[in-house]
């Protein structure tokens, strides 16, 4: 077959997808950058152009500055937290005990889990008046009087990101662990001959083989972290006092809680490009990982 | 081998039951909160396992008497398992073809890109334009709108690893039907589609399980039992009005099982499917 009718043939069996990709993203998403120059509500008028007058009154406003640093922390600290307890974790599971096939089982269930019930789960757990977590720590001698945690603005963040860490490090931990076995035996053997410490080890002979797999779970965990919403509209909702509202939340609630859909097309927009933004910085990042391992 | 020393052989079991007490004691905790009375779950201090076992939310909840709380939870069960079914099948049936197309002509493969690119669009820069859509179609509050919804979730993600699945059957098989003179639907029907069938399960199960996870878009598209998803019921559930927290945790604990039997079962070709898509890019 020619190279001319291989492709028209590719294209029409990629017909339907693209078909139905434009239809379901593509078009929705011109209309948004449409509505993101209107004063559009949801309910009611179409709305007047107003030019960039929706993404000067968002940029400048506190709201979006105050919930981008909230986010920011989110995604930064629960990634970090999770690589590095993920790594950990797939070096331990990576060493000789009894018990290991089970407890390499036993970390696809976190993952699993769907991301409702484990907020719903942690809600529970954090619960001011009968949750476990202030009972364990009542019991135990750590804590003199029950304590909100996710009511007290100074606790509400870093009691999701526990949250959010406990179901995603496993899989973290599976990545790396899958990472590890690739690693021949004779290499760490020869490092040991060659008199290396664990740590100039781990370094040098384990890290370049993780280096890929990492790469790419820390971009799409990223990723995912700077775009959260579940998680937090089940345990919070954003607040108390506004401490945990991330971009989505805050677009979720000028969008759909006070019906402005044209301010909060800009706003979604906005988070699009940051999100677009950290990700071809990790592109670039990845394929520098990648050249340097080859 | 390497040999290990007795005192780290003690520390590497130690962490490890430390790990092992990290991932399963919150997952005990909400199955014991299911079977507790709701007197024990609100005793101070705090009852760590039940006087008397009562699993009788679980009958609660699987009950079909009009207007109960198992009514609303059973209608949301079969909600989830219709959208998440409906959209599993559209997204494979879009996706198989053109999987198959860029991996056996790169030319387009470009656009399988810019398909996996919308993985980074945050939902909500579409959830406008879509509300108005499918209140235009007459599709909100609809399991068969809800599913659509969810083909721009689930299509780039079983292209994705349905094309890494046929990279790795070899072209020169599918030459070789050609040559015995079978078409190109035969060849696929006999050769390339049951070589395939462990990636395309894979993909199936990962589909159904995002699916399944999804709570946004069902959020904002449905507003009762026609179409609430599990995910929407359990947060409404958590959302307050209930006062018996082990309702709650029994709602949790069924809504958990299929994905964590999935997981279990599947642990390996999930792992897999999870590291080469994106190793090999």
């Amino acid at each position: 077959m020619s190279g001319t009718s291989m492709t028209t043939r590719a294209w029409l069996l990629m017909l339907p997808l693209l078909a139905v990709m434009v239809a379901v993203i593509g078009w929705p998403l011109v209309d948004t950058v449409g509505l993101s120059f209107t004063d559009a509500r949801l309910v009611g008028t179409a709305g007047n152009f107003v030019g960039i007058d929706n993404y000067v009154k968002t940029i400048s406003g506190s709201n979006f500055l105050r919930s981008l640093s909230t986010t920011a922390q989110f995604a930064i600290i629960s990634v970090f937290a999770e690589m590095v307890l993920g790594v950990l974790a797939a070096l331990l599971l990576n060493q000789q005990f009894y018990g290991r096939t089970v407890l390499r089982g036993l970390m696809i269930l976190p993952w699993a889990l769907p991301t409702v019930v484990n907020a719903t789960l942690w809600r529970l757990i954090y619960n001011p008046e009968y949750g476990a977590l202030n009972a364990a720590l009542t019991q135990i001698g750590l804590l003199d009087a029950y304590r909100s945690w996710l009511g007290e603005p100074a606790t509400a963040l870093a009691s999701l990101i526990v949250a959010d860490c406990w179901k995603n490090f496993p899989l973290v931990a599976l990545i790396a662990l899958a990472a590890l076995q690739a690693v021949p035996r004779d290499i760490t053997a020869a490092s040991l001959v060659d008199g290396a410490g664990p740590f100039a080890r781990f370094r040098f002979v384990i890290l370049p083989y993780l280096a890929g797999p990492l790469m790419v779970a820390l971009v799409l965990r990223t990723i995912e972290a700077f775009k959260v919403f579940d998680i937090i509209w089940v345990m919070t909702r954003g607040g108390p006092a506004n401490s945990t509202r991330t971009l989505s939340i805050l677009v979720y609630q000028e969008a759909f809680s006070f019906q402005r859909a044209g301010s909060g097309a800009s706003l979604a927009l906005i988070v699009t490009l940051l999100v677009a933004v950290l990700a071809a910085a990790y592109a670039a990042l990845v394929r520098k990982t990648a050249g340097s391992n080859a | 081998m390497e040999r290990k020393s007795v005192p780290f052989s003690l520390f590497i079991h130690a962490c490890a039951l430390l790990l092992a007490a990290v991932i399963l004691a919150p997952l005990v905790w909400l199955f014991v909160m299911s079977i507790s009375p709701a007197a024990d779950l609100t005793a101070k201090p705090l009852r760590w396992w039940p006087q008397a076992v009562d699993f009788s939310r679980y009958g609660v909840l699987l009950s079909s008497i009009e207007n109960s709380a198992g009514a609303a939870f059973v209608a949301s069960l079969i909600n989830s398992i219709v959208v998440a079914g409906m959209a599993t099948i559209a997204a494979l049936a879009l996706a198989v073809p053109a999987a198959w197309a860029v991996s056996r002509t790169p030319a387009v493969g470009w656009s399988l890109y810019m398909v996996i690119a919308t993985y980074m669009l945050p939902p909500v820069a579409l959830a406008v334009p879509l509300y108005f859509g499918l209140s235009h179609l007459g599709l909100l509050n609809n399991v068969f709108g809800l599913a659509l919804v969810y083909l721009t979730i689930l299509a780039p993600f079983t292209t994705w690893l349905l094309k890494s699945g046929f990279d790795a059957i070899p072209r020169e098989i599918e030459a070789a039907a050609m040559m015995d003179g079978a078409g190109l639907f035969a060849t696929l029907r006999i050769i390339t589609l049951p070589l395939a069938a462990p990636v395309m399960a894979t993909s199936a199960l990962f589909a159904f399980l995002l699916a399944w996870d999804e709570f946004f878009y069902a959020l904002l598209f449905t507003s009762d039992l026609r179409a609430k998803t599990l995910t929407v019921a359990i947060a409404d559930l958590a959302g307050g009005r209930v006062s018996d927290y082990g309702l709650i945790a029994t709602a949790g604990v069924l809504a958990a099982l299929p994905p964590v039997a999935i997981g279990l079962v599947m642990q390996r070709a999930l792992i897999s499917g999870l590291t080469s898509g994106g190793v090999k890019g």
